[in-house]
This record gives C-alpha cells, structure tokens and sequence, in this order.
C-alpha cells in the first residue's frame, strides 16, 4: 500500500496537480486499497492519466479485485456504514476526494471502483 | 508490507516524543499503537507528543490510531497532542470526514510542550531521571524492538 500510493503521488505530480490534489489522490489510494486487501485479499489498481472533454486532463484510478463483491452499495456508500469494526469512512470519503467515482460490483464475482479526479 | 520500518520513540522528562518520519504501512501503524501504550506503562510518562509533519497523508486507517491513541493514554492518565500536520493532509481529513476526537492539534513541537506543560500541568523538563539540558537535550531513546 506504501507503494501505491506512492506511485499514484508521483504519477499525479507527473500529470500536473498540485500538493493538496496529490495528498487527496494518495489518500483515496489508501482506502479503496486496503478494502481490496481487507475483503478480496488481493486485486489490483490501475492508475492513468486520463484525457476529458475539451482536452481536460486528470487522472484516472481503477481498483478491481474478485472478491467477495458488495451485497449494498448505497449502503456502503453511507458514512458510518461498516461491515467490520472500521470507521465506515472509506467509500464515502473517498468519493469526497475525487470528481467522478463508479462502483461496479457483484456478489460472488468482485468488485470495480473507478475514480477520476480532473486538474 | 515489510518490518523493517522502525519509528522512534523518545522520552524527554514525563512526555513521550514520536517523530513520525516515513509513510507507514498498516501493520507499522498498530505496531506503533501497542508500542506506546506499553513505553507509556513502562515509563510512566504522562503525556505523548506524536509529530507527523513529515506525514504526506493521513487516512482513516492512521486517523483513526491517534484517535485511540489519545483515548487509550487518557485511560491512562497521559495527554497526547498531534503536533504538525500539513496543511494538504488537514484539508484532506476533513473532507475524508475525520475529525480526529479527543487529539489535541498544534502547529509544532514548541507549541505541543506547551500545551503539555501549561493545559496539563505536564513537564517535558521535570523529571526523577532527568535529561541533562531538559527539551534541548537529546532525551532517552526508550526503544526496545
């Protein structure tokens, strides 16, 4: 996880955000990590720049895992909302930190969340 | 994950200092959790300093141990105060929707001995052991692997 998010920090650097974007875009890394390390044990993350409309440029964070998939997910998307003993702040949170956030998940089959956050 | 990330922890008169200087993995985060709940039995310190302005960020994972941390020392009859956190890190655990309960938050070390000393009666220079040159001195490194 250290190195996730040091990766996508450097990565966002190399993009063009600036300090606060790239503390927003490594925590978001933190979280939505270590619910794929919590409940999927392993998965993986795609980070990219990305190109929006009118040559918008920003970047774009995919966390895939085949684990367990969200059986509630507007419930996992409340704050507070927790299946363990966390804080419930992960889901929530994370999409206050980015401008676009999508969960694709299925039960039994796994779990997409894609993020996009533009400069 | 690896466990060779080593956090110090310093204890100058009755207050523990914990310079928190590398992004730490979760594992190192708990570890450091139960190291100073037991430094502060095994010392009897009565107040905990952690400084994080080196902390490039803050998640709930990290937010959520000072919280315990701070609930656990008072148990304990100890304060701990969060001294440094950068800007871009405070932003981002607001809107992450922290709050970080029950920590004390100062800009920096200075102003966190102060809080000790003159809120909590707690003195970084007193001690039955003392560090010669108090604060200034280089303190008592109280690890133990």
């Amino acid at each position: 996880m250290v190195a996730a998010r040091s990766e996508v920090r450097a990565l966002a650097a190399a993009v063009g955000f600036r300090l606060l974007d790239q503390t927003r875009l490594a925590t978001v890394t933190s979280e939505l990590a270590r619910n794929i390390l919590k409940y999927a044990k392993r998965g993986r993350l795609i980070a990219q720049p990305a190109q929006g409309p009118q040559g918008r440029s920003g970047i774009r964070l995919i966390f895939e895992d085949k684990g367990p998939g969200i059986p509630d997910i507007e419930a996992a998307m409340r704050d507070g909302f927790t299946t363990d003993r966390g804080l419930g702040k992960g889901l929530p949170g994370s999409r206050r930190l980015v401008d676009e956030f999508r969960i694709e998940s299925e039960v039994g089959r796994g779990t997409r969340i894609t993020v996009v956050r533009w400069l | 994950m690896n466990g060779l990330q080593r956090i110090p922890i310093l204890k100058v008169g009755r207050v523990l200092i914990v310079p928190i200087q590398t992004d730490m993995d979760d594992h190192t985060v708990v570890r450091l959790q139960e190291r100073i709940l037991s430094e502060l039995e095994r010392t009897r310190a009565r107040g905990v300093l952690i400084d994080i302005s080196l902390l490039e960020m803050v998640d709930s994972f990290i937010g959520r141990m000072l919280s315990d941390i701070a609930a656990m020392a008072r148990i304990m009859d100890a304060r701990t105060v969060v001294v440094g956190i950068q800007p871009a890190v405070a932003i981002t655990l607001v809107e992450l929707g922290l709050e970080l309960n029950g920590v004390s938050t100062v800009l920096n070390v200075d102003e966190g001995i102060r809080l000790l000393r003159d809120e909590f009666g707690i003195d970084g220079n007193s001690d039955d052991e003392d560090a010669p040159g108090g604060l200034h001195g280089l303190g008592h490194q109280v690890n133990h692997p």
